[in-house]
This record gives structure tokens, sequence and C-alpha cells, in this order.
């Protein structure tokens, strides 16, 4: 792959930035007291028992649900500002594909969504089909959705969520439901992915070793209510590979993260 | 993924095309048999029960009656064929447009849903013909009250289906077009109203059968032409063959419009 896009933070150094932000649903707290700063470009993994507001901190950034105290910046925007600008792009755990529009026809979605409120769609420097190519679809541009594989559907969901050319990655369990050959192969891709563009990657998880793996940082969420439990750094050789897996190091983050997530 | 995603063509490539070919055109062709086979033993059971019992041809007419009828009085069929024929396209789309619309307009307002959906219910639980001769009288003898008893007994299934489809959108779907800032009518055109479609053709399935029997009841009811009054009158007057022969005529529009709504939904849902 060519050259790294230059300065695709445009100027800024933290991509994301929560201060105090709480999240309640009624009388329950999914989230409480988060303050943090993801540095731009930098690769996060999210880590947690389950119920520890995991996703719900990614619909917070996203602006699908608003902050009950506290605030959250992307790139200096309010996530309202940050949304309308497509700053940020959602990979969920289905890939939502549009089941009647082919692959390249899932991937112009967002150049095509948004148009009634005025806003202005920026267009990455990738056409869909140059997109399409980058995730290792090239030629199956006009299968539908149900002529793919699963693993095949999420990368087009990655190559969707890219189409605009966002500075924020977020992931929630992308690759939960996939089998673990195709979850290693698209852990390089997107890491592949990553390295070239630039982009700040949020990528919820509960694989320890996925976690360990793609995360430069892991944020270890506590539950009831979800608080940060900790921040690990991941000081690993880059570029990660797959073979990281069998290395001491990699089994002490792990072990670490293990215990870690035990008293949770 | 690569081993995965190569092997089964290379086994398609090499083995398995000719025998599997060859058997799938077998299937089919067994498929056709076993059915039509069945339908010649009845009808020949039919033929030699009627002849055999010396059953009197205004009871039961036999096949061969119901066939020499036909082509006899092929020109009378004809002539009321397409009034009935008329009255139920007229009908089905009038009746599953308004229950389109009128499914649009639930799904977009809570309000309209909870006065007006009772009353839909309430509608559909009156028979059809307990509430013909009411139409009749409102709207006279002419087409009008025939469109409205064929389009009334398609609305409610259509309405049902059409709401729970435009409703069917997966939630993250919907999270989506949140996070794409999509306006409501980007979201009803481009997610929710393709969303339904598999679930409209389901109920236009059931419309395309449906919308026949109403325009036979409704022809019932002080017609003179159509399909609906053939039946009354030639059972008035003991024609049983001719009776029968309209009989297999209705049945066959339905097949007819039924045939064309499958078609239609083969060339639109192909996902």
């Amino acid at each position: 792959m060519e050259g790294i896009v230059q300065d695709p933070q445009g100027g800024h150094h933290i991509a994301a930035a929560l201060s105090g932000a709480s999240v309640t649903f009624g009388s329950f707290t999914a989230l409480s007291d988060i303050s943090l700063e993801i540095g731009a470009g930098e690769f996060w993994t999210i880590l947690g028992p389950s119920g520890c507001g995991k996703s719900t901190m990614l619909r917070l950034v996203s602006d699908l649900v608003p902050p009950a105290a506290g605030t959250v910046e992307i790139l200096g925007k309010s996530t309202e500002a940050a949304r309308l600008a497509r700053e940020f792009a959602f990979v969920f755990q289905d890939a939502t594909l549009l089941p009647w529009r082919s692959a390249l026809k899932n991937v112009e979605l967002p150049l095509e969504m948004g148009r009634k409120r005025g806003i202005d769609i920026p267009r990455g420097e990738r056409t869909p089909r140059e997109l399409l190519e980058l995730v290792g679809l090239k030629g199956r541009e006009d299968a539908l959705p149900h002529e793919l594989s699963g693993g095949m559907r999420q990368r087009v969901a990655i190559a969707r969520a890219l189409v605009c050319q966002p500075r924020l990655l977020l992931m929630d369990e992308p690759f939960g439901a996939l089998d673990e050959m195709t979850r290693d192969r698209l852990n390089m891709q997107l890491l592949e992915i990553w390295r070239e563009t630039g982009v700040t990657c949020l990528f919820v998880t509960h694989s320890i070793p996925e976690a360990v793996l793609l995360g430069q940082k892991v944020l270890m969420l506590r539950a009831h209510p979800g608080r940060v439990k900790e921040v690990v750094e991941i000081d690993l050789p880059e570029p990660r590979h797959v073979e990281l897996r069998e290395t001491p190091e990699f089994n002490r983050y792990s072990s670490y993260l293990r215990k870690s997530l035990e008293d949770c | 993924m690569t081993v995965i995603e190569s092997l089964p063509e290379t086994v398609d490539a090499n083995t398995a095309p000719e025998p599997r070919a060859q058997s799938l055109h077998l299937r089919r062709l067994t498929n056709a048999a076993v059915p039509l086979g069945t339908a010649a033993v009845l009808l020949l059971i039919w033929q030699f029960g009627v002849r055999y019992f010396d059953v009197p041809t205004y009871i039961a007419p036999a096949p061969t009656d119901v066939g020499a009828v036909f082509l006899e009085e092929l020109p009378l069929l004809m002539r009321n064929f397409w009034p009935t024929f008329t009255v139920s396209i007229v009908g089905f789309l009038a009746g599953n447009l308004a229950a389109i619309l009128i499914a649009v307009t639930f799904v977009h307002s809570r309000v309209m849903e909870r006065a007006f959906f009772p009353i839909a219910v309430f509608i559909n639980t009156i028979p059809i013909l307990a509430i013909a001769p009411i139409l009749v009288l409102i709207f006279g003898p002419g087409l009008t009250a025939k469109v409205v008893i064929a389009g009334l007994i398609c609305f409610f299934p259509t309405l049902v289906n059409m709401v729970r489809g435009l409703q069917s959108v997966n939630p993250q779907t919907l999270e989506l077009a949140r996070i794409l800032s999509a306006s409501k009518s980007e979201i009803f055109w481009k997610i929710r109203l393709p969303s339904s479609l598999p679930f409209l053709f389901s109920a236009l399935k059931i419309a395309a059968t449906t919308c026949v029997i109403g325009a036979i009841v409704s022809e019932w009811i002080g017609a003179d032409v159509g399909l609906g009054a053939l039946i009354i009158d030639s059972t008035f007057n003991y024609r049983s063959p001719l009776l029968y022969a309209t009989v297999f005529l209705s049945s066959g529009l339905s097949v007819l419009l039924f045939a064309s709504v499958t078609i239609a939904e083969k060339l639109v849902v192909r996902w």
C-alpha cells in the first residue's frame, strides 16, 4: 500500500475528549464520570465485563445518546457538529448492509444520505470502487449482500465507513460474529488501513487477545455503573502481526488484562 | 478465507455440474409430473364415477360435459369474464393503494394508528357477504360498489403487512441513518420502503386471489354481467355444466392474478 496520507487529523492532537461524561437511561446509570483523551491517530481497544457500557460509550461519542452530565468533544467540536461534518464513522457488529443494494451501492450510501439536511458531504480521496479494492473485494462490486460471506459483508461495512474519510472510526465488536480465521485476516487488514489512513480507532471487543493485538491502548471499563478502571498501554513492536500472539510479552499483557477483567 | 471461498468453486468446476444439472432437470420434471398426474387421476375418477353411478348432469356434470360447454359457450363466458376481470384489477389496485397509504401514515403517526387501527380491525371482522349489500345500497349498482367490495377484501391483509414491513427495519440500520444525519424522507425512501417490499408482496399474493372473491360476491347482488352474475344465473337455471365452467374460469382468473404478482415479486425483490 502507498504512502501515508498527510496530516489526517487536520492539525488536532486530540481526536476525542470526554470530561466527566455520564449516560443515564431513566434511573439506570450506564456510564459514570468518564474522563479520557484519545490522541489523534491512536488505536484504542475497549474491554470490560458485559453491561459495563462499552457500546454505550461508542454511542455517546457518536452522538447517538446524549451525555446526562459532562462533555464530549470530537476534534474540538461538539458531537453533533462532528456528526454533521462526518468526522466519525461507525461499524456495527452486524454489517447492517441494505440487502437490496449491491456492495458498491452500499458503500455509496453515506454519499446519498443527509443531502436533505443540506449537510456538506465530504468525499474521501478514494472512490467507493477503490475502497472496495482496499478491503479486498475487487470484482465483487455488483454482488448483493446475501451473495457475500459474513467476513466479506463486514469488509463492505468498513469500506462504507471510510467513504467520507472520517478521522475517527468507531467499531462495536465488528468481528465478533466471525470465525477465528476470518477474524485474524480482518484484524490485519484493519491495522493496514489504520496505518495507511492515519484514522483514529476506537474498537470495542470482548476478546482479550484481539484487544492486545490491535490496541496501542486498552481501555478497561468497570461495570455497574460503567467507569474507567484503567488504561493499559500496549508496547508491542509495530507493525503488529498475528504471530505476536505467541510471544511472551503478548501473553504477559493478556494475563494482566484477564486478571484486571476478573476483579472488575 | 481464501481457502474457504475458493474451495466450492473448484468442486463445481471439476466434478459436479454434469450430474447435478441432470438430476436437477429430472427433479423439476417429477416436481411438475406428480401434481399433474394426481389431477389427471382425480379427473378420471370423477368422469367414470359420474358415468358409472348415473349421476344426473344437473347435479354433477362429468368433466367432458364441462369441457364441451366451455367450448360451446366460450363467447358467453368471455363476455362475463371481462367485467369481473376489470372489477378485480381496479379493486386490487384501489384496495392495496389505500392500504399502503394508510400504513405509511400509521408508521409516521402513532396518534393516527391509535385512532384508526381499531376501526380497521372492526371493518375487517364484518363478513364481506354481509357488508356487500350495504355498499351496493350506498354506491348504487354501477362499477363503484363492485370496486369498493373487491378493494375492501384486499385492504386489511395489506394494511397489516405493510405496517409490519415498514417497521421491520433493523434498529442498527436506523442508528446508521442517524449517524449519517439522514432526513425522515431519506429514511423512508431509501430504507423503510425497500425493507417493506417482501412483506408487501406476500400481502399482494393474498390480495390477488381475494380480490376475485370480492368481485364475484359484488356481482351476486343485482348485477347482470360478470362471472358472479353468471354463477347465480346458471345455478337457478340448473345449467350445471355452465356453472362448473364459470367456476373454473373464476379460479383461472385468480391463478392469472396470483402468477402476475409472483412474477412481479421475482423481478422486484431480488435479495
